[in-house]
């Protein structure tokens, strides 16, 4: 459940590395985080993920990546990053008055 | 976030509690106050350890079950308990809690786990006991745990529940087997839920004026609902599965209160549960004991997995690098 970026560069003891666990549960859906866990390597991640996201069927896929790895944005949610889309309505459809009895729009 | 960026710790403290007060969920990279985050890695890994540890006094009957139904069945349990505990060691993780730390708290009794695993399991009606009883006061507990302020800690207990309802069934289901059987099955039943059933209400933690991290758990929406709330909560439930199974539950003071709308019950020797807390109960040797053998034994294991990686590593990746370095 690491949803991490943190610098998880291994414990001082040398543990294993952390790996984000996505499932996609069925053709047609996306692969979504269903959580973390540690393994050796990128095999062991998959086997464990199976093990331990996907004991009742709920994936036909799995994608394991090292926490390391995955790029975020900055946690703050007033940061100024998502600033250029906060002030622009008319990417909405809301946005237009269409007449009523305008078919099909 | 660097230093000079950080807005200020009042602004900090404000856009947390707005966070609580919206009853919205506080996430892993957020900003948090220090108590907040000491708690819950404290109930997480306590939660954790307890999950762990639990799979001791159920496994040993994996091999002694009485048929292969019944094995399976353990066995699906008692996986689902290891994997309930890595769901909160992750949770506990995203906290900043150091996973090696955690297993080394726990098997050097720095940690606490659950009182209740404390107890020994001396027949097999003791199974379905736990499922019905020890889980269904997990399920008391951890069902308002999935609305917890701390987004992945309510995530990886939205996981257990779905999990955790299996094994109250299987439990149950074990119980009424029996009870349709002998006149020393039933017996042997009636022994079990004699044995678990103040255990089980102990479970529930201390009794609210004497839980002295209950108010602030519950002002951080970290607990949803006291101990003694949940402990009633759990007796309304039971009393009625136990008629129908045709047990007794051992306290001459259980009854039904028409103007409560809730069953009346006897108070639980709340001084064996500080006994059983702090180490003195009937196992609390035998499973850290057991819990830091395993461990141990285990290490040449994970020392070869990860000798097994670097060396798979540096195969796939050594000779691009020689090749660069010439």
């Amino acid at each position: 459940m690491s949803e991490t970026p943190t610098p998880a560069t291994g414990s001082p003891r040398g543990s294993w590395p952390l790996y984000e666990i996505f499932v996609r549960g069925k053709r047609g859906l996306n692969h979504v985080h269903v959580g973390s866990l540690r393994a050796a390597d990128d095999r062991m991640a998959l086997l464990n993920a199976r093990d331990l996201y996907t004991r009742r069927n709920e994936g036909v896929s799995i994608w394991a990546v090292r926490s390391t790895d995955i790029a975020a944005s900055a946690p703050d949610e007033k940061d100024p990053f998502f600033a250029p889309s906060g002030d622009k309505v008319y990417r909405h459809p809301t946005f237009y008055d269409i007449p009523e009895d305008v078919p099909h729009i | 976030m660097t230093e000079t960026e950080a807005p200020g710790a009042d602004a900090l403290q404000e856009y947390f509690d707005a966070t609580i007060a919206r009853d919205q969920r506080v996430e892993p990279r957020d900003w948090m106050p220090e108590g907040y985050r000491k708690t819950l890695i404290r109930q997480i890994a306590q939660h954790a350890h307890s999950e762990i540890i639990g799979m001791q006094p159920e496994g040993d009957w994996i091999t002694r079950a009485p048929s292969l139904r019944r094995k399976s069945i353990l066995f699906a349990k008692v996986q689902d308990e290891a994997g309930h505990g890595l769901y909160l060691y992750s949770a506990a993780e995203t906290l900043g809690a150091d996973r090696d730390d955690l297993t080394e708290r726990l098997i050097t009794g720095r940690q606490k786990y659950s009182s209740i695993f404390n107890y020994p399991t001396p027949t097999f009606a003791d199974v379905g006991v736990i499922g019905w009883f020890v889980d269904g006061a997990a399920i008391c507990n951890q069902v308002p745990l999935c609305r917890s302020s701390y987004g992945p800690y309510a995530r990886a207990m939205v996981r257990v529940c779905k999990e955790e309802s299996f094994h109250q069934r299987q439990g149950y289901e074990l119980l009424m087997t029996m009870m349709s059987g002998t006149e020393g099955q039933r017996a042997m039943v009636q022994d079990a839920v004699d044995r678990w059933w103040w255990p089980s209400l102990m479970m529930f933690g201390p009794p609210d004026d004497n839980s002295p991290n209950s108010e602030r758990s519950m002002a951080w929406k970290i607990k949803r609902h006291s101990n003694d709330e949940l402990r009633q909560r759990f007796v309304d439930m039971t009393v009625p599965q136990a008629e129908h199974l045709g047990v007794t539950l051992p306290d001459p003071e259980l009854r039904w209160n028409e103007e409560r709308g809730r069953y009346d019950f006897g108070t639980p020797d709340y001084a064996e549960l500080m006994r059983v807390i702090s180490g003195d109960g009937p196992c609390n040797a035998e499973r850290v004991t057991r819990r830091r053998t395993a461990h141990e034994d285990g290490a040449w294991v994970r020392e070869a997995a990860a000798a097994h990686a670097a060396k798979h590593t540096a195969r796939h990746t050594g000779p691009d690098r020689t090749e660069a370095a010439a």
